[in-house]
């Protein structure tokens, strides 16, 4: 069935690798993916090690609705203590590996030590094999999966690995499957390069029973339906996560040139250039989105390369931060970090930040040997990508991320830049939306959208309509309302937003398929019923609620017991002190309110019980079944 | 009225919710090794086609059969296998020239589309409409209509 699927572990110091099946009381207090990885983070790493040690462990895991019929559940998450941020290192990635894992045998791989030469592990129908990288060290993420294919003479297996930007150990490294789906966030692919852990590769052919197959076909096409009549998904399918730039752009909520616009004034990069370059879209596993697009660049050095994406995130990185006009540069700056193996988003803030401190001539021509950081300069950007993955010049110090580069950059270069907890943001811009504002402060990861942005916050919808979405499956009968500009009301919506996406990142679904940048996508009623039809496990949902919320007190506690404290839920000083030149109305002038933040923080982590220094109380841990963490169970 | 499920490679997005739901569908599990539809990937070059049972009006699975266990059924157009006469010698398998005909491991016996007795459930999933499932006296007057419009769009071109 789908819940006898195993847990490795797999011990590269000696070779030695050991499974075991995972209990049905642990799969109801975790599910699986994120969850499981989370409760898996806590128990098998010891207080203050070394991230980039070998006594850190690198998690990989399929969520339990992983190939099942769940739309796009597709989702491998990734977890390590990270060596950006010292805190929870957890990333998420969307592709063909999960569901072929699964497929393998296996939803939890646990991997500890490393290695004494490169290696990269060999997953096929319950077998696990360490096998000799040496001859893939160096190799673009790519000619990786390429190459391991060949030497196991099958087209069909799937790889994931870290690229040349892992094995050099850039902190903001990440971990990629396929061309594109990277699994981006907290340096997961230097977690990889720091254990001489180059890949891994499955192949499965193994049964995932679906309990009850009519229903699941009948749901499933219910759901695939639902999420096909929103207007978000028939935007996606055409223009991938590129559109929201439109919207996003024009009313000043981006940031540009690092922090100094919040819009990029006659920018020319609008998802509709893609249709220059695209040739069609493609999908990740079961999925009828399909927001990835197949490009071939087409000027510059690179003409001819085929690469996929780009994603909104790459359209800032390369494009609105570092004051960049040009949608080739974006093509381009996108297939290096994909190639590489860099997250494109940190990559893009680490430029923007030097390019600020060019300016300010904290950083001068001798720094950069005499690489002219300036706004808008495409070479250099590009340039910039190559020097931090080859760890070269600058880019070695860039390559250590906000905290150290700051350190070691010195002067006030710190406060310029945009951070939480050590890890960038978004080219985003929320000092005009304090929920906005609140999610990325409070991320357990760092600065963070994709764990708690209510990102239809922006919408401005009726407040009925949040009532009926922010009052359920827990009840909530506080302030809610429909400006975005206000604080009111604001902490429940991160709250509610960090347990669907925590609940989706356990059950393996994509979050483009839950209520993130639509209203009318799925939701706990929904996850309940796919996880009974597909699995037979019966869960109410509120009881995956709870999951969510015991997965992400688990972040909680995992970031406390490595030095987390009020102090890291805060955002830097620009947000408060600087206000916003550009946009709207609705968006100009603004920054946000100290006091009022601190109150929304309050709020958020009384809606949490968590007491005021943010710490779950004793009666919160109980209730959870956390009280008696570490309990060693996997 | 016969029909055909024709596979449009321009519109199929690699995604293999076909290959999962024919599993289900059939087996009651996921398990593509176990699907009568498979998604063939290049990826190096981004091009991804759905590979299934033509349905042949003179199959070489039927001509092979030693037992006469496949057989024409006229009234849906396919091609279909009578496990009470199949010797499972996987000789159909052989004999295919698009791999239609495969072999579940986990039965023990060879299994090719059925078209779901005519309502083919992978078309019921593709988002995309990468599979259709059309009648076959109409198929070439889309392909027409598209040859048409690439006419039209030259013809201006140079006018």
């Amino acid at each position: 069935m789908a819940l006898n699927r195993k847990i490795a572990y797999i011990n590269l110091s000696n070779g030695e690798v050991e499974t075991a099946p995972i209990p049905l009381e642990m799969r109801r207090l975790y599910l699986g993916g994120r969850g499981m990885d989370m409760y898996l983070l806590y128990n098998h790493t010891k207080q203050g090690i070394d991230p980039l040690g070998p006594e850190n462990v690198f998690l990989v895991s399929a969520g339990i609705l992983v190939g099942t019929l769940a739309s796009a559940s597709a989702r491998t998450h990734m977890a390590a203590k990270s060596p950006l941020t010292g805190f929870v290192g957890s990333t998420n990635m969307g592709g063909f590996f999960a569901p072929e894992l699964r497929w393998a045998g296996f939803d939890h791989l646990v991997i500890k030590g490393k290695a004494k030469k490169p290696v990269y592990l060999w997953i096929n129908d319950g077998a696990i094999e360490v096998r000799d990288a040496s001859h893939l060290w160096g190799l673009g993420v790519f000619d990786t999966q390429e190459s391991i294919r060949q030497e196991l003479g099958d087209e069909e297996v799937k790889v994931l690995c870290c690229g040349p930007a892992g094995e050099k150990l850039v902190r903001f490294a990440n971990v990629m499957t396929g061309l594109k789906n990277a699994g981006g966030r907290t340096g997961m692919g230097a977690v990889m390069g720091s254990k001489n852990l180059k890949a891994i590769a499955v192949r499965g052919t193994m049964d995932i029973e679906i309990k009850h197959p009519e229903q699941a076909l009948e749901y499933d096409e219910q759901m695939i339906n639902k999420v096909n009549r929103t207007k978000f998904a028939q935007i996606m399918q055409k223009w991938g996560t590129m559109f929201i730039y439109g919207v996003t752009n024009s009313t000043g909520l981006i940031r540009c040139r690092n922090f100094q616009l919040n819009q990029l004034v006659g920018g020319d990069i609008e998802c509709e250039h893609i249709e220059e370059v695209s040739f069609g879209t493609e999908g990740c596993f079961g999925c009828v989105i399909h927001c990835r697009h197949k490009y071939i660049i087409k000027e510059g050095p690179y003409a001819g390369v085929y690469a996929q994406g780009p994603e909104y995130t790459s359209q800032g990185a390369f494009g609105m931060e570092v004051g960049c006009n040009n949608f080739n540069t974006i093509l381009v700056g996108n297939h290096l970090v994909n190639t590489y193996g860099l997250d494109t988003l940190e990559t893009g803030s680490m430029i923007a930040w030097a390019m600020e401190l060019y300016e300010k001539g904290i950083l001068t021509d001798e720094d950069t040997d005499g690489l002219k950081l300036e706004w808008g300069n495409d070479e250099a950007v590009i340039e910039m990508i190559h020097r931090i993955a080859e760890r070269k010049g600058l880019g070695d110090i860039l390559a250590e991320g906000p905290l150290r580069a700051a350190a070691k950059i010195g002067k006030d270069s710190l406060k310029y830049n945009i951070q939480v907890k050590g890890m960038s943001n978004l080219h985003s811009d929320e000092r005009p939306t304090p929920a906005l504002a609140l999610g990325i402060a409070t991320s357990s990861r760092g600065s963070d959208h994709l764990r708690s942005r209510p990102a239809i916050d922006l919408y401005h919808l009726p407040e009925p309509v949040l009532r009926k979405i922010y009052s359920n499956p827990t009840p909530y009968d506080g302030p809610l309302t429909s400006n975005y500009s206000d604080y009111e009301g604001k902490p429940r919506q991160v709250q509610w937003q960090e347990m669907v996406y925590e609940a989706v990142d356990c059950l393996g679904i994509c979050k483009y398929h839950t209520i993130f940048l639509s209203p009318n996508l799925l939701s706990f009623d929904e996850f309940s019923k796919l996880l009974y039809y597909n699995t037979g496990l019966e869960m109410s949902p509120l009881e995956i609620w709870e999951v969510a919320d015991r997965a992400y007190t688990m972040e909680r506690l995992f970031n406390i017991r490595e030095g987390l404290t009020r102090e890291h839920d805060w955002l830097v000083d620009r947000y408060f002190d600087e206000p916003t030149p550009v946009g709207l109305p609705i968006v100009r002038g603004k920054k946000l309110d100290r006091e009022k933040f601190k109150k929304m923080i309050d709020e958020y982590y009384e809606l949490h019980g968590w007491d005021e220094n943010g710490v779950p109380r004793p009666e919160t841990l109980e209730k959870l079944g956390l009280d008696k963490e570490p309990s060693h169970k996997l | 009225m016969q029909k055909i499920l024709l596979v449009d490679s321009e519109k199929c997005t690699g995604c293999r919710a076909c290959e999962m739901v024919c599993s289900v569908k059939h087996e009651g599990v996921s398990n593509p090794t176990r699907s009568r539809i498979h998604v063939i990937k290049w990826e190096a070059e981004g091009f991804a086609l759905p590979m299934i049972c033509q349905q042949c009006e003179s199959p070489p699975c039927m001509a092979v059969c030693p037992k006469d266990a496949i057989s024409r059924d006229e009234e849906l157009g396919r091609v279909v296998i009578d496990y009470d006469l199949c010797i499972g010698c996987k000789m159909c398998v052989a004999a295919c020239p698009f791999g239609g005909m495969g072999i579940d491991t986990v039965a023990r016996r060879v299994v090719k589309c059925d078209l779901c007795d005519g309502d083919p459930t992978c078309v019921r999933f593709c988002q995309p409409e990468a599979l259709q499932y059309v009648p076959a006296s109409t198929l070439n007057l889309r392909k027409k209509r598209d040859a048409g419009l690439r006419f039209a769009e030259l013809m201006s071109r140079f006018a």
